[in-house]
This record gives structure tokens, C-alpha cells and sequence, in this order.
């Protein structure tokens, strides 16, 4: 348990520090994703296609676009998240290794907030960075874009974080992507309001200060407490096995 | 009081206790849910702006109100399956879960027939309105996590960590869409102040909300009991209780 064991040569079965094994698990997850690029790459095709369907669907005037912009790209980056969370524990709950990281001397909380953090990298990002174009598409100005893109940054952790717990809890079910999203869409509300919010008063020219320092709240709420509820729904749905 | 505690833990003991407070409950809601709806809805005067359109009050209020503290005393319930694993928590939680979707549905429902006399929609997306929806949506997730799991134990308590989960997000939920949209009127009732309405309209309202509790737990016992037979059907007690019954 204690974090202060730094030589590399000591065997694994030996207690390391956490942050190294948060690094480990980071890395590893990391490593095991990229050797799956397609699935890498679903959850940015399906976030174009849902903001396609938008103007086709309602309307392509740049009026509307640039009213309803914000929260359709918004609504876009939630679903797909939700639709890549499945992932999240599914392959190492089918190969045992989340088994072996429960055993882990490190707590669980800490290696749960590596893999979210990997999860955020291999999906939140890209949508943060996929945004701008999408919102050039959409018609939002620049300033807009700019706001936007910030409220996701902050957003989409909130969003794996939060997930975590519903993939955690629905681990090892039948029909867990539905269940998932049914457990999880009413806790992300909060998000998608404020991340509209932010932008659509900067659309107005108000200032964003206050909404971005809210939203920040909310990360940090969730960095805390999320890790902790995902880690004791893992446990659950381990024993469950 | 602790024996008390560890009594309330076994189902058995429960079962007998919930069959002498029953009666209490069900006369008792039944009389104050009684007088309450029939001053509510014939005796108590009539609003000067609304007329009698706001006679649903007396409906919408309590069903509001126990739609809420359904889900904290499911809260409460929950905290108490993770700490000492008390199989009862569960029981509780499992029973009302249902209960509350449908009071917190009668909430909304009733909130649509008032609006359309008085606000001329259905349904508008204001704060209070969509709080509530979330919390409807709430429900629906614990009963399906609930059923999903098949497993009693892992069942009692993914359930219970995903209702903690829910608790902690309700004040945030109810406050961000709080912010983002208001036009319901504020709560009718608050702890701290009086009532701006003349007593002939809050006492009975005050007397239906009490009994619909009373009502509640009458209906939360009669369900614990069934789900208490369902889960115990193997043991002996429930086995001498059912022939007890039949002869």
C-alpha cells in the first residue's frame, strides 16, 4: 500500500506504489486499444453521423443550425460516450483481468480513475478535438466553437467518470448497453445543461466565467466521489460472477 | 436499541410486526386521506384566480411529496444494505421502488391536468416538471437494474449503490434544471415558513398529505410481506404460515 517504493527491480506480486500502478494500467489500456484501432474510431464516426442526421432530419438553415448547434453536437458527444462505455470493463471482465486489478494491493479507486482516464483519452478527447469541424459545419462562430470545444474538455471527463459507474454496475448482464444508458442518461443531465448553457451565452456575448467554474465543480465532484461508486459496483458485479 | 435493530433485520420478526401495524395504517391514512379530499374537494373555498381547477392540489401535492421522500427513505434504506447488509433494507427498497415510479408518475399526471386549465398546455418544460421527469427516470433505472440481476445478494446491493449514486445527483439535477428554465410556482409548503394560502386550504391538504403516508406505509408493508413470502418460501416459518392459512 505504501507509495514509496520506486526501484523498478522489485517483482510485481510485491506491493507498488499507486501512482505507478495507475501509470500501469493507464499505459496498458492505452497499448490495448490501439491494437484495436476500428473501435477506436466508432465512437468519432457514429458522433458525425448522429450530428449528419440533424439538418437532414429538422432543418439545414443556417438559423436553426446555429441556434440548435451547440446542444446537437452536445447530444452527439453524450451518445457516443454512452455507446463506447460498454467497452470500458467489457474485455477485461471476459478475460479476468479486472479479477486480478480488484486483487490488487493498490486501491481499487485509483486503478478504476486510471482506466476512466484512459477511457477519456481514447474517446473524450477526440470529440473534443473532432468539434471545431463539426461545429464549422453547423455554422457556430468562431467564438462559439471556442466555448464550446472548453465545455467539452471539462465535460466529457464528467461524462466517463459518471459512466463508469453505470458500466461497472451493468457488468456481466444481458443487455447491458441498453440498461446502461437507461441507468446513466438521467445523471448526465446536469452536464448537458450546463455545457449548452456555456455556450449559448457566449452566443449572447454574456460571460462564460461563472458557467466554466460550475462545470469545473462538476469534474471535480466527480474525480472525487464517481471512482469510489464504480469501484464498489466492480466488487458487486465481480462477486456476482 | 440495538436488539431492536438486529430484530428489524430478520424477515420473520418483521412479517408479524407489519401485520399489527397494517391495520393501524390503512384506517388510519383511510380516515385522514378521507376528510382531507372531501374538505379539499367540496368544502375548502375557491382559489380567486383559479377557481376550482386548483382542487387538484390536494392530489398533486401529496402524491408530489411522498414521489420525493419515497426515494430518500429508499436512500436511507440503502445506506443501511451496504453497511450491515441487512437483508430487510433490501426488501424495502425493492417494494417501494415501484410505488414511487407510480406516485412520481400520479405527480406528473396530475400536474398535466391542472396545467391545461391553468398555464393552457399540457406539459411545458419548466424546472419542476422536468425534475420530476428525471426522477421518474431515476425509478425506472433502479427497477431495471433490480430486475436485471438475478442474483439476490449482488442484486440488493448494485441496486442500492446505483439509488446512493441517484441521491447524491438529485440536488444537482433539481438545481441546474432549476436554473435553466422556471415558471412552476414554488413549493407550497416549506419547513421554515408559513403558509401563504388561508387555513381552509392547507389544513386539508396538510390532512391528505399525512394520510397518503399513512396509506404508503400500509402499502409499503403489504408489499414487503409478499416480496418477505417470495424470498422465504423455503424456510419453515413461511411453510407453517401458509398451512396455518389454508386449514
Amino acid at each position: 500500500m505504501t507509495s514509496d517504493t520506486r526501484a523498478g527491480w522489485r517483482p510485481v506480486t510485491e506491493a507498488v506504489g499507486s501512482v505507478r500502478a495507475m501509470k500501469a494500467v493507464f499505459l496498458r489500456d492505452l497499448k490495448a486499444a490501439f491494437r484495436q484501432r476500428q473501435d477506436l474510431l466508432n465512437p468519432l464516426l457514429f458522433f458525425i453521423m448522429v450530428v449528419t442526421l440533424f439538418p437532414l432530419g429538422v432543418s439545414p438553415e443556417v438559423s436553426f443550425l446555429q441556434q440548435a448547434g451547440s446542444g446537437i453536437l452536445w447530444v452527439a458527444a453524450l451518445l457516443s460516450v454512452l455507446l463506447s462505455l460498454d467497452h470500458l470493463f467489457r474485455h477485461d471482465y471476459d478475460d479476468g483481468t479486472l479479477e486480478q486489478l480488484v486483487l490488487q494491493p493498490q486501491p481499487l479507486f485509483l486503478l478504476v480513475l486510471a482506466k476512466v482516464a484512459a477511457h477519456w483519452v481514447l474517446t473524450g478527447l477526440p470529440l473534443v478535438l473532432l468539434a471545431p469541424v463539426l461545429g464549422i459545419m453547423v455554422h457556430l462562430d468562431g467564438n462559439s466553437i471556442g466555448v464550446l470545444c472548453l465545455t467539452l474538455l471539462i465535460g466529457t471527463p464528467v461524462l466517463s467518470l459518471i459512466g463508469a459507474i453505470g458500466a461497472a454496475l451493468t457488468l456481466g448482464l444481458r443487455s447491458a448497453g441498453v440498461l446502461l444508458s437507461l441507468l446513466i442518461i438521467p445523471l448526465y443531465i446536469p452536464v448537458l445543461i450546463f455545457g449548452t448553457g456555456t455556450v449559448a451565452a457566449a452566443g449572447d456575448g454574456a460571460p462564460v466565467g461563472g458557467y466554466v467554474a460550475l462545470m469545473g465543480a462538476f469534474l471535480v465532484l466527480a474525480v472525487t466521489l464517481a471512482p469510489f461508486a464504480s469501484a464498489a459496483a466492480l466488487r458487486i458485479s465481480l462477486s456476482n460472477a | 436499541m440495538w436488539q431492536f435493530f438486529h430484530k428489524l433485520g430478520s424477515p420473520k420478526w418483521f412479517f408479524g410486526i407489519a401485520n399489527r401495524l397494517m391495520p393501524w395504517l390503512l384506517w388510519g391514512g383511510a380516515a385522514l386521506l378521507f376528510a382531507g379530499l372531501i374538505w379539499g374537494l367540496a368544502f375548502a373555498p375557491q382559489d380567486y384566480l383559479q377557481g376550482n381547477s386548483y382542487r387538484i392540489i390536494f392530489i398533486h401535492v401529496p402524491s408530489a411529496f411522498l414521489a420525493q421522500s419515497v426515494y430518500i427513505m429508499m436512500a436511507v434504506a440503502a445506506v443501511v444494505t451496504l453497511v450491515w447488509r441487512m437483508k430487510l433494507a433490501d426488501v424495502f427498497v425493492k417494494s417501494v421502488a415501484p410505488v414511487g415510479a407510480v406516485l412520481t408518475f400520479l405527480a406528473l399526471f396530475t400536474g398535466a391536468v391542472w396545467g391545461k386549465p391553468t398555464w393552457g398546455t399540457w406539459w411545458i418544460w419548466d424546472a419542476r416538471l422536468t425534475s420530476m421527469l428525471i426522477l421518474l427516470f431515476l425509478y425506472f433505472g433502479v427497477i431495471a437494474l433490480g430486475a436485471a440481476i438475478s442474483d439476490e445478494k449482488s442484486s440488493a446491493r448494485a441496486v442500492a449503490v446505483l439509488v446512493l449514486v441517484g441521491v447524491v445527483n438529485i440536488p444537482i439535477i433539481k438545481y441546474s434544471v432549476e436554473w435553466w428554465n422556471t415558471l412552476h410556482q414554488p413549493a407550497t409548503f416549506k419547513l421554515t415558513e408559513k403558509p401563504s394560502m388561508p387555513a381552509e386550504m392547507w389544513v386539508p391538504l396538510l390532512l391528505s398529505v399525512l394520510g397518503l403516508y399513512l396509506i404508503f406505509g400500509w402499502f409499503a408493508c403489504l408489499r414487503m410481506q409478499t416480496e418477505i413470502l417470495i424470498r422465504e418460501r423455503r424456510t419453515r416459518w413461511v411453510k407453517e404460515l401458509v398451512l396455518a392459512g389454508r386449514s
